[in-house]
């Protein structure tokens, strides 16, 4: 795994890369690790305080630990009407969490989110970032399997 | 029944939208060459008159805005909004992921015009896999030489719907909050670091070379007056055949809904449709003749918007969708100005109390005033548009409202 600082500092040069850098330490992390504030600020010239707003401005960036499977359920309203509710609450049953948490071993995460884009196949869950359209309570159990 | 009319989707399964080569056997890129040969006021005139208007949503002459960027400008930039964020909405993606190279090339004969070296796409965080065709894309058309001088960067959105407004999203280019800026100045005068910046939405881009090749009189022909050509749409919800299309902007809803869409799914019956995303007005069965151009979705109160069509069959629960549209709008707004912080909050909060049954006639009263005050007073289109769920359903639906309410 790359250091934070040495993700950081590839966009160095990149006019407005700090958003671009959170993306790539996401990317490797999962979630943004509190260092990566402290070294984006000094690295684009902002404050610790600007940075921190940008990096929480964002719904897709997070400066909370995450699982290793980031589990976002559509909550948009032709997600809505094609029973994402229902949905949203198996996943939360099968899993013991609610929207919002991750669970004690650290492998899931469960987020609501608004449209991904995906609504020709409606409800749409994604799991760290690749969509499962179509999506039925019943499906739950063997789209949790398919994370190993 | 009207047909399907394709010059966006020109390309679509045609061609390998992962080979620039088919792409160029097509025709592809003497769109570009002939704007070239022409000069830039040429260019802009004849974008100008062959009426394109922004697909975006807005549809503002595309020629008339590039006219803004001064000509004298040493530094412009070109930028595509690509954050399709609007829910129900996924005609970028599915044009991109068809046939990336129109996209490059409408923006580098805007570039072009507007004397501009550099472009941006800013695409949405939740499409990764497209951000990877594109730089993919991009690679091919600078191997090829294709591009000239004109380079593009893609640059990946963080989840917020915001940022689809071109202030937001410019600011977001620059590595800040996306938080919408005071107008003016626009951004054809003062955008991307404080430079003349043209910015405009995939669709708007896609149809540059088809126009620039068959010319102003060809596109001005084709669909509505007003708002000529074709529009991409994507169909949701409760219609038998959820699928894109793209059509001539004269065609009705009605002939979207049930000669595309296939009717309504299981037999049902319709009962609503809302066009143009989560932000766009709901449409009653009494309306289903209006074509759906720009100023016609204006005249009943609507708006064409991105092209979503949200089809809502007779068992569907009008308040519960709006209140849940209302949450959409109270977790978006960005909070930098007052009356779309605390209206967005205020409007979700009472559309909640009427959903469960708690809600009076005064409570409506209310949702009306603070809904006309958002319209007027929120700074950006993200707490202007807001309300357009609310008071679309009061209008056309008031008897769901009405079985809700306690009777003192
Ligand atoms: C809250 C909000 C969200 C928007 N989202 C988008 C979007 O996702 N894509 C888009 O092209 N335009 C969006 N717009 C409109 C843009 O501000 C702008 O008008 C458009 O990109 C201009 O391009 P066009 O003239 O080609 O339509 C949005 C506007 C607002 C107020
Ligand atoms: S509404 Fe859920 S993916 Fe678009």
């Amino acid at each position: 795994m790359s250091t934070i600082q040495d993700i950081v500092l590839a966009f160095r040069d990149k006019p407005g890369g700090i958003i671009e850098a959170y993306h790539a330490v996401q990317k490797e992390y999962n979630y943004l690790p509190e260092e990566t504030i402290t070294v984006a600020a000094s690295t684009f010239g902002v404050s610790e305080a600007q940075a921190y707003g940008v990096a929480t401005f964002y719904s897709y960036l997070s400066v909370e630990k995450r699982g290793k499977y980031i589990i976002r359920m559509c909550e948009s309203a032709p997600c809505h009407v094609a029973g994402a509710e229902a949905l949203i609450k198996a996943f939360e049953a099968a899993l013991g969490i609610v929207a919002g948490e991750t669970t004690a071993d650290g492998k899931f995460t469960l987020e609501l989110t608004e449209c991904v884009g995906q609504c020709q196949a409606t409800p749409v869950i994604t799991i760290n970032n690749v969509p499962y359209v179509n999506m039925s309570p019943e499906q739950v159990p063997a789209v949790l399997a398919l994370c190993q | 029944m009207i047909e399907e009319k394709r010059i966006v989707l020109r390309n679509a399964d045609l061609i390998d939208p992962e080979k620039i080569e088919d792409y160029l056997q097509a025709g592809g890129y003497q769109g570009l060459e002939k704007a070239r040969s022409m000069s830039r006021p040429d260019l802009i005139a004849e974008i100008k008159k062959s009426n394109l208007r922004g697909r975006g949503g807005a549809a503002f002459n595309c020629g008339l805005k590039w006219s803004f960027v001064p000509a004298d400008a040493p530094v412009s930039y070109v930028v595509c909004n690509f954050d399709e964020g609007e829910p129900g909405t996924y005609k970028d993606r599915i044009i991109v992921q068809k046939d990336p190279q129109s996209l490059l090339e409408g923006m580098a004969i805007c570039g072009h015009a507007v004397n501009s070296k550099k472009g941006y796409i800013y695409c949405r965080g939740e499409y990764p896999y497209v951000v990877d065709l594109l730089n993919r894309a991009i690679d091919q058309a600078r191997n090829k030489g294709v591009l000239g001088d004109f380079d593009i960067e893609v640059r990946m959105g963080g989840g917020a719907y915001v940022c689809g407004e071109e202030t937001a999203l410019i600011e977001s280019i620059e590595g800040h909050r996306g938080e919408p800026r005071f107008k003016p100045p626009f951004p054809g005068v003062a955008g991307l670091w404080a430079q003349p910046t043209v910015v405009n939405n995939v669709e708007t881009f896609a149809n540059l070379p088809s126009i620039v090749i068959n010319g102003a009189e060809w596109f001005a022909a084709i669909g509505a007056p007003n708002y000529p050509g074709t529009k991409v749409l994507t169909l949701t919800g409760d219609v038998a055949n959820r699928v894109s299309i793209e059509v001539p902007t004269t065609a009705t809803l009605r002939e979207v809904i049930y000669d595309f869409g296939g009717g309504i799914k299981d037999g049902k019956r319709f009962k609503a449709v809302q066009v143009g995303g989560t932000s766009g007005g709901f449409i009653p069965e009494s309306l289903l003749d209006t074509p759906i151009d720009f100023d016609s979705m204006r005249g009943i109160g609507a708006t064409l918007g991105t092209g979503a069509v949200f089809v809502m069959d007779e068992t569907r629960d009008i308040v519960d969708i709006t209140t849940r549209i209302a949450k959409f709008f109270e977790h978006e707004s960005c909070g930098k100005c007052n009356p779309c912080r605390e209206g967005t909050f205020r409007a979700h909060e009472i559309m909640k109390k009427v959903n469960q049954g708690r809600a009076s006639v005064q409570d409506i009263e209310n949702l009306t005033i603070l809904s006309q005050v958002m319209e007027k007073a929120c700074l950006c289109g993200l707490g202007q548009a807001a309300p357009a769920p609310i008071l679309t359903t009061l209008k056309h639906f008031y008897p769901e409202y009405q079985a809700r309410l306690q009777l003192n």
